[in-house]
């Protein structure tokens, strides 16, 4: 197992967000959280990217514990992310932003930095912008890459977006709703990003997501979130017929459901 | 999509070198090798005067650098950099003096001192920002104005003290025009560093904890790092400055390093554009510049309406004061992103002149 969760608990104030949560995610899977509005699934993925420590419980990644360790050195063992709200470096090029991802990759300080062209600086930021560039081919932002990130679109931000976690290189990546507020022919594109990156990049991918069509398509597993505590894992066709899912989530006829 | 690249049509890059040049076209770097060469020959070519406001401009732009640092990468806000441009400018007077190492080298030493004197103030940045921080720093100012008058084996207290003049090699740069080429020579190196520092990872970190910390920390970009090291650079840059300031001078005294000269050091980058390596300087350029056309703008006026005008000529200084602040609303009014922006503006226009896009 990649990513173990176990028995996470997490509360703000009176407001029980994660009630005893556990579940796990194999090398290499497709696994989607979904849940109504203010199930706590952001709450997990914060969990694990380390914005939030839970309560009690613990959670492992490739055997080692990740509580007490800091959100910045979370990306050396692997685990990169993308935010629901835009969160890109407004004022930096796209370019810049991608570039960012390779951060603690790089190894080069702010004196050999000044001295760019004498201590290794130049080759260093060359090799990087190398992988950078195949990124960019892979999302096809190519045409932007010069562009400033906040005068973007919404959906070109979003790509860009998951572009810097790639660019982190990770072998999980958590992806906050990266399909919410697109147009159907984009979360197609999307759609086809994710799946190639859990395919042809080998990584392991925890996404959440409220389109349904999407989420029983390309998801490995499912994981339902209710009032912060897990209704069911499985299967996606699985899933769906659970009664309690129906109920809480996807909504079914109460009379049919009683 | 509106494309802020100076590049002209036609000018494909083949390599990701090629791409990365910190001058971007053949003619920016055709006019900044000419600019060199025209700032090199300055002194055989100007008069005494125009000199001195160079070298002022230089000394003052370096520390401006260095805020900008702070300020316009970082995010992070200092009214406290005119005491570290005086601690810098003291520390150097006092190396000498104690160690007797020379000036040459004492210069860039004070530079590493008030680093370490930065980052030691900086540290509130790590838990707080904003105002609070702002208030934190002018706290800085004050404890810094307070040692420089008291503590008399450092700065000679309430009378100051003697900054010898450079020698390089028992040649002594005695003179406006031979003290220049040292400035220029910090000038220029300062302005390359913070340019090739803007466009690597640890700038890159800088820009990003400003932008988005908390996506910055999810990059694996340690905040409390790199937001003390903002404050250390920028120290760097301030005491860098400061010493040069002093050893121009030859006389370091506690009264030039007020709180004044912090506001003026930020009017210097928010006119000149935030987080712009040539912003920087023109802002400095303007501010020095500014007093001195006010003056000579007013005097003009005297001359040619004597009567009318009696009464300004009591009142020329304050025109000198009035002018910057009034120029600070003026450009945030107007011109926010500062003249960087508005040079950007000129050029993109003349070159898509006379099409508009």
């Amino acid at each position: 197992m990649l990513l173990e969760v176990e028995n996470v608990s997490l509360s703000f104030g009176g407001i029980q967000a994660l009630k005893d949560v556990s579940f796990s995610v194999d090398e290499a899977e497709l696994f989607s959280i979904i849940g109504p509005n203010g199930a706590g699934k952001t709450s997990m993925l914060n969990c694990i990217s380390g914005r939030y420590t839970p309560d009690s419980g613990d959670i492992r990644f490739k055997g080692r514990s990740l509580s007490g360790l800091k959100p910045n050195h979370r990306p050396d063992l692997g685990i990169g992310r993308t935010f629901q709200n835009l969160a890109l470096f407004d004022h930096m090029t796209v370019l810049d932003n991608i570039l960012v991802g390779r951060h603690h990759l790089m190894k080069n300080n702010f004196l050999t930095g000044m001295a760019y062209w004498f201590g290794g600086a130049q080759h260093e930021e060359l090799e990087h912008r190398r992988v950078v560039e195949d990124i960019i081919d892979f999302l096809e932002i190519q045409h932007i890459r010069n562009a400033v990130a906040g005068t973007l679109s919404y959906g070109l931000r979003k790509r860009v977006e998951l572009a810097r976690a790639v660019a982190l290189r990770p072998h999980l990546v958590l992806l906050d709703e990266p399909m919410a507020g697109m147009n159907m022919e984009e979360k197609e594109d999307m759609a086809r990003y994710v799946v190639d990156l859990n395919e042809e990049w080998g990584m392991t991918v925890v996404m959440i997501e409220h389109d349904m069509g999407v989420v029983m398509d390309i998801s490995h597993r499912v994981m339902v979130l209710d009032f912060g505590a897990k209704v069911v894992d499985g299967l996606p066709d699985e899933v769906m017929a659970n009664e309690h899912v129906k109920r809480a989530y996807l909504g079914a006829d109460l009379g049919e459901a009683a | 999509m509106a494309t802020t690249s100076l590049r002209p049509c036609g000018d494909f890059r083949t390599t990701y070198k090629a791409d990365q040049f910190l001058l971007q076209t053949r003619w920016i770097a055709i006019w900044t090798m000419l600019a060199i060469a025209l700032l090199g020959a300055a002194p055989a070519l100007v008069d005494g005067y125009i000199v001195s406001l160079m070298i002022l401009i230089g000394i003052y732009g370096i520390a401006a650098l260095g805020l900008n640092i702070l300020v316009g990468m970082t995010g992070q806000i200092s009214l406290g950099h005119a005491a570290f441009f005086g601690f810098g400018a003291f520390s150097s007077a006092w190396l000498n003096s104690t160690t007797g190492i020379p000036v040459f080298f004492t210069i860039p030493l004070a530079g590493l001192m008030t680093t370490a004197v930065g980052m030691i103030f900086g540290l509130p940045a790590a838990r707080i920002k904003g105002l609070y921080l702002a208030i934190a720093t002018l706290a800085s100012q004050f404890i810094l104005q307070d040692f420089f008058a008291r503590a008399n084996w450092f700065s000679g207290g309430s009378s100051g003290s003697l900054a010898e003049t450079v020698t390089i090699f028992g040649f002594p740069l005695d003179s406006d025009e031979r003290y220049y080429y040292l400035v220029l020579f910090w000038t220029l190196i300062s302005l390359f560093a913070v340019a090739n520092l803007k466009r690597s990872r640890d700038g890159r970190a800088l820009v990003a904890v400003r932008d988005h910390y908390l996506s910055a920390e999810i990059m694996g970009i340690n905040l409390t790092k790199y937001r003390i090291l903002a404050f250390g650079i920028s120290s760097f840059f301030a005491g860098l400055g400061g010493a040069l300031f002093g050893h121009y001078l030859g006389y370091v005294s506690a009264e030039g390093f007020t709180i004044l000269l912090s506001i003026q050091f930020l009017a210097m980058i928010i006119i000149g554009g935030l987080g712009s390596v040539m912003g920087t300087i023109l802002g400095t350029a303007f501010i020095v510049l500014l007093p001195q056309f006010m003056e000579a703008f007013t005097g003009g006026m005297l001359d040619i309406f004597p009567n009318a005008l009696a009464g300004l000529a009591s009142g020329q200084a304050y025109i000198k004061e009035m002018s910057v602040g009034a120029a600070i609303i003026l450009f945030l009014i107007f011109e926010p992103e500062g003249l960087a922006h508005r040079v950007k503006l000129i050029r993109q226009s003349w070159k898509l002149y006379p099409f508009s896009y």
